[in-house]
């Protein structure tokens, strides 16, 4: 049995006929091929699958593709071509804060959506924001210091306009 | 450039030493990485296993027909199907003398030896309709009595671990001076302990990913094997299969971790090739979590028995230890199970001038999934019991643990020096490295502070552990016990027909960075910016052969190979560019993509004018003039067997005494891994490597019940480090380039997790001294701190 859906992803309307039991986690990287949606644990403990779900971070593994039927979806695709997330990007590059590169997009979600909720996070506060996020390379120091760094930017970009 | 610049050592190397940032990372922050999971092919087939429900059991029947009718099912193999086209392997070498293990093949035959051991394979066109059918592969096994518990397996009537063993003793090893007796007779203090280092696994946030694809009608097998050695890999697969290795592609795309972990050899990889090979079709295998942790190998599971002896000023004279490590029912294939304990009882007392020494180390089999090679191979047993001991010492003789090492370690003036255990150390810095690292963390306010909280009932410890790490090995690790693991790396650097340089190289890339160093290294020979050289690795088919990268050897071999490789093209270029100049070679050089004269620095022509005329003009040549533009080295450490690498860390941590619950304060280290290619990418090496020493050390351990189940097996139950739980790393350097080599670059990538448990078990006992209480397991649960202090 097969379910029709039809849904927004990274800004393209799609529509697809799904098993009941696929995850939208599979349904992003075997349907649409967004293979950047990376899959650690398949039970909601690692963060590599987060993608936003009506503009908020969700565990892609966790969520059904039925369950996301007429909603929006952003992806680490669609968040890197819209530019978004983009003095995210050059902040983690610049740091160093990733290695494999494997829980890097998970926590690009997770870091997008703390700004978005927090502009001025305390290094605490980060830590604590990333503790769904597992990273067995980095040690952390360093996301937590690009994450950091972003928000001081764009704090003073806001301060200082040009 | 000014011409003064240009005779500058800085304008010669102008990018090793710089914080390069990685190119490749952009990639995965677009979230464009490319990992085998992520490749799809065309008729692909997907892999599931059917696993053995228990430790120990002999198979009586094996019922596929239901799953054979499955929807999306293709096929259902067993090992009547797949072993026969499969040589057996067996996890020996000969330097490990008398070392026994049963052969493997790759789906059990008549007995299954762990809980996952894997049975039955089912190809389906799509992993969900593999694993229903998993569902209904009817198993019917007798159960067996499994050995569980490594002495209880050395007992005479214990149950053997596996078919064909005499004894559950794997290896036994035996080290020992001629003194150590009298030393320990004679001395004024003796410390000991008994100590308990748990399970742990690797937990690469990508599992263990392969898609096999075989094409009947060229013959050739293209492996994707997200692994740190395709080389090994394209060996086993060659030898294994019956194939012509020529005909065997092994491609390591982008490697989602891998820490050791993903270079053996496993039942699931093989059974993806052999079943490739049987159906012509492409075959994927994707690790989920589940059975990461009861397929993947999994690390350390040492218990030791300790003892050290001191005169009355605390210099240590001997150490005596027994190691008992437990690896489950075979030894891996092809590296051993025997490694990490060799390690252990070879790395006992490496910073210390102690003379005599006794180590002991049994290998011993059980029913529990294969231990082997993990970040950090043994280091952090041994550092753990020798700094643990150093404390305890240091205690009974009322001296501050920074001058009971200051007294002890190998004087930076006394090299080259020989280990008790047999060890050359070729030139060290613990004294550098203590004193560096006294100022790094202000060690006197600390102890300062300390002392204040302990009056308002705050229990804060501080921690130091020194550490020698081995790094860039020779043959001596494998090669000369008949593993077919190379310990030379091979390159080409060719400069393109517009003046850019690609270089291909053995060494593998799983995000350290090793491409963006081979790079600088490459960029450096060639007067060009890092940029400007493209570096591939990870194909067989693409680069030359070569070890890869494992043990540390990833920037001291791998990067004196890109450099020789290097300094060859540079020959060459320079030689083509005096034909075409009318100038002797010897007065021109490379620098700014350009040849120049080598005093003045003055542009003499273009690299891509070089290209362009060795491409498209060469009939503009004199006639024996060698236009290759392409040169291929192949290096081989030689001098020492080893270069090892020091250094120091210190953990300050706060025991809620009520809880148990330790919080990491802070960390630091200072290390010394000779040249310096990219202080950014060392730096990071470091604070990875220190948190994978923190996790086993306060979180992460396999938990099994008496059965030999497993019993914490998922991402929700095994504790992995978070980031709230983790401190701020802070680190310092000191530089000892080895002689053995022109970079001079030594290993880093295993020397944060070597000496980082060991500092916050002496910080966590160091918290706990007023209460008298000592904690010698890890991981330091806040079960077992709270039984050191008597309130469980």
């Amino acid at each position: 049995m097969t379910m029709d859906i039809e849904l927004t992803v990274n800004g393209e309307h799609v529509r697809e006929s799904v098993e009941p039991r696929m995850s939208l986690a599979d349904f992003l990287r075997e349907r649409l091929q967004l293979t950047g949606t990376h899959l650690g644990c398949e039970m909601g403990a690692c963060g590599a699958c987060l993608v936003l779900l009506g503009g908020k971070p969700v565990h892609a593994c966790l969520v059904l593709a039925v369950q996301a039927a007429g909603e929006t979806v952003e992806t680490i695709e669609g968040l890197s071509e819209s530019g978004a997330i983009a003095d995210l990007q050059a902040a983690f590059h610049d740091r160093n804060a990733l290695q494999c590169g494997f829980c890097t997009t998970g926590m690009m979600v997770n870091a997008h959506a703390l700004l978005g909720d927090n502009p001025a996070p305390e290094r605490a506060e980060i830590r604590d924001a990333l503790s769904g996020n597992y990273c067995r390379c980095t040690g952390y120091e360093a996301i937590v210091d690009a994450i950091d760094a972003t928000a001081r930017k764009r704090a003073s970009d806001v301060e200082a306009p040009a | 450039m000014t011409l003064q610049d240009t005779n500058t050592a800085a304008a010669r190397a102008p990018h090793i030493g710089q914080a390069h940032r990685r190119q490749t990372a952009r990639r995965h922050l677009a979230g464009r990485g490319r990992f085998v999971s992520d490749i799809v092919l065309p008729r692909m087939l997907h892999a599931a296993f059917v696993r053995s429900p228990m430790a120990r059991g002999r198979i009586v029947e094996i019922d596929t027909r239901d799953a054979e009718q499955s929807p999306g099912v293709v096929r259902v193999f067993t090992a009547r199907d797949l072993n026969p086209s499969c040589k057996p392997w067996t996890g020996t070498l000969d330097h490990f003398a008398s070392m026994v293990s049963a052969p493997q093949n790759i789906l059990a035959e008549e007995e299954v030896l762990w809980a996952g051991h894997p049975v039955a394979m089912v190809l389906a066109r799509t992993r969900a309709e593999a694993e229903d059918a998993c569902e209904l592969v009817m198993l019917d096994i007798e159960e067996g009595e499994a050995c569980v518990d490594g002495h209880a397996a050395l007992s005479g009537d214990a149950p053997r671990a596996a078919p064909g063993l005499d004894s559950n003793l794997c290896f036994q090893t035996v080290l020992e001076t001629m003194a150590v007796d009298a030393a320990f007779a004679g001395a004024a203090h003796v410390v000991e302990g008994d100590f308990t280092f748990g399970r742990h696994t690797a937990v690469t946030l990508e599992p263990r990913s392969v898609v096999a694809d075989f094409d009947a009608a060229s013959e050739q097998l293209t492996v994707h094997h997200g692994t740190q050695t395709p080389y090994q890999f394209q060996d086993i697969y060659a030898r294994h299969f019956g194939l012509s290795e020529s005909r065997v592609r092994v491609i390591a795309p982008d490697v989602g971790g891998s820490f050791g972990m993903k270079l053996h050899l496993y039942n699931e990889e093989m059974a993806a090739v052999a079943a490739s090979l049987k159906l012509g079709r492409p075959v994927k295998f994707v690790a989920d979590r589940l059975e990461s942790f009861v397929s993947d190998i999994h690390a350390r599971d040492h218990k030791v028995s300790a003892r050290m002896a001191l005169d009355a000023e605390g210099t240590i004279l001997a150490m005596e230890v027994d190691d008992m490590t437990q690896i489950g029912a075979f030894s891996t294939y092809p590296r051993t199970s025997v490694a990490e304990g060799n390690q252990v009882v070879r790395l006992m007392g490496a910073p210390y001038r102690m003379p005599d020494y006794r180590g002991r180390l049994s290998v011993v089999f059980q029913n529990k999934v294969q231990t082997s090679q993990y970040r950090a191979v043994g280091h952090p047993i041994a550092c753990a019991v020798t700094e643990a001991l150093v404390d305890k010492a240091a205690a009974r003789l009322g001296v501050d643990p920074f001058e009971i090492r200051a007294r002890n370690v190998v004087p930076d003036d006394a090299y080259p020096f020989v280990s008790a255990t047999g060890y050359s150390f070729e030139k060290l810095s613990h004294e550098a490295c203590l004193a560096k690292l006294r100022d790094l963390m202000d060690y006197d306010a600390l102890r300062a502070e300390q002392a204040a909280l302990r009056e308002r009932g705050i229990y804060r410890g501080i921690g130091i552990a020194p550490f020698v790490e081995i790094t860039n090995p020779g043959a001596a690790f494998y090669g000369v016990g008949g593993a077919r693991i190379s310990a030379q790396d091979g390159a080409v650097v060719r400069l393109t027909p517009s003046g850019e340089v690609q270089c291909a190289i053995s060494v593998t890339e799983q995000g350290q960075g090793t491409e963006t160093i081979i790079s600088q290294i490459v960029a450096d020979q060639l007067g060009v910016a890092p940029e400007q050289v493209k570096v591939t690795t990870g194909d067989t088919d693409t680069t030359p052969s070569g070890g890869a990268t494992w043990a540390c050897r990833g920037a001291g071999i791998g990067g004196e190979t890109a450099l020789r490789a290097g300094r060859k093209l540079q020959g060459q270029i320079l030689a083509l560019a005096g034909q075409i100049l009318q100038s002797d070679p010897a007065d021109l050089a490379l620098a700014d993509g350009h040849v120049v004269d080598a005093q003045s620095g003055t542009r003499r022509m273009p690299l891509a004018e070089i290209g362009r005329i060795a491409t498209y003009r060469p009939d503009t040549l004199p006639e024996a003039a060698d236009n290759s533009l392409t040169a291929a080295e192949h290096f081989a450490p030689s001098g020492y067997p080893f270069d090892f690498t020091n250094g120091i860390q210190a953990s300050l941590v706060e025991v809620d005494v009520e809880t148990g619950i330790v919080r990491l304060l802070k960390h630091w280290v200072v290390e010394d891994c000779g040249r310096i290619i990219n202080p950014l990418l060392v730096d990071e090496q470091i604070r990875g490597g220190v948190v994978q020493g923190l996790g086993p050390a306060l979180f992460e351990e396999c938990l099994y019940d008496e059965t030999g189940q497993m019993t914490n097996a998922s991402l929700a139950d095994y504790l992995v480090p978070m980031a709230c739980e983790m401190p701020d790393i802070v680190i310092g350097h000191v530089e000892t380039p080895t002689n053995d080599t022109i970079l001079g670059a030594k290993g880093v990538g295993e020397a944060g997790t070597a000496a980082a448990g060991v500092a916050a078990l002496n910080a966590v006992n160091d918290a706990l001294s007023p209460f008298k209480a000592e904690i010698r397991q890890t991981p330091m649960t806040p079960l077992r701190i709270l039984a050191a202090l008597g309130h469980v």
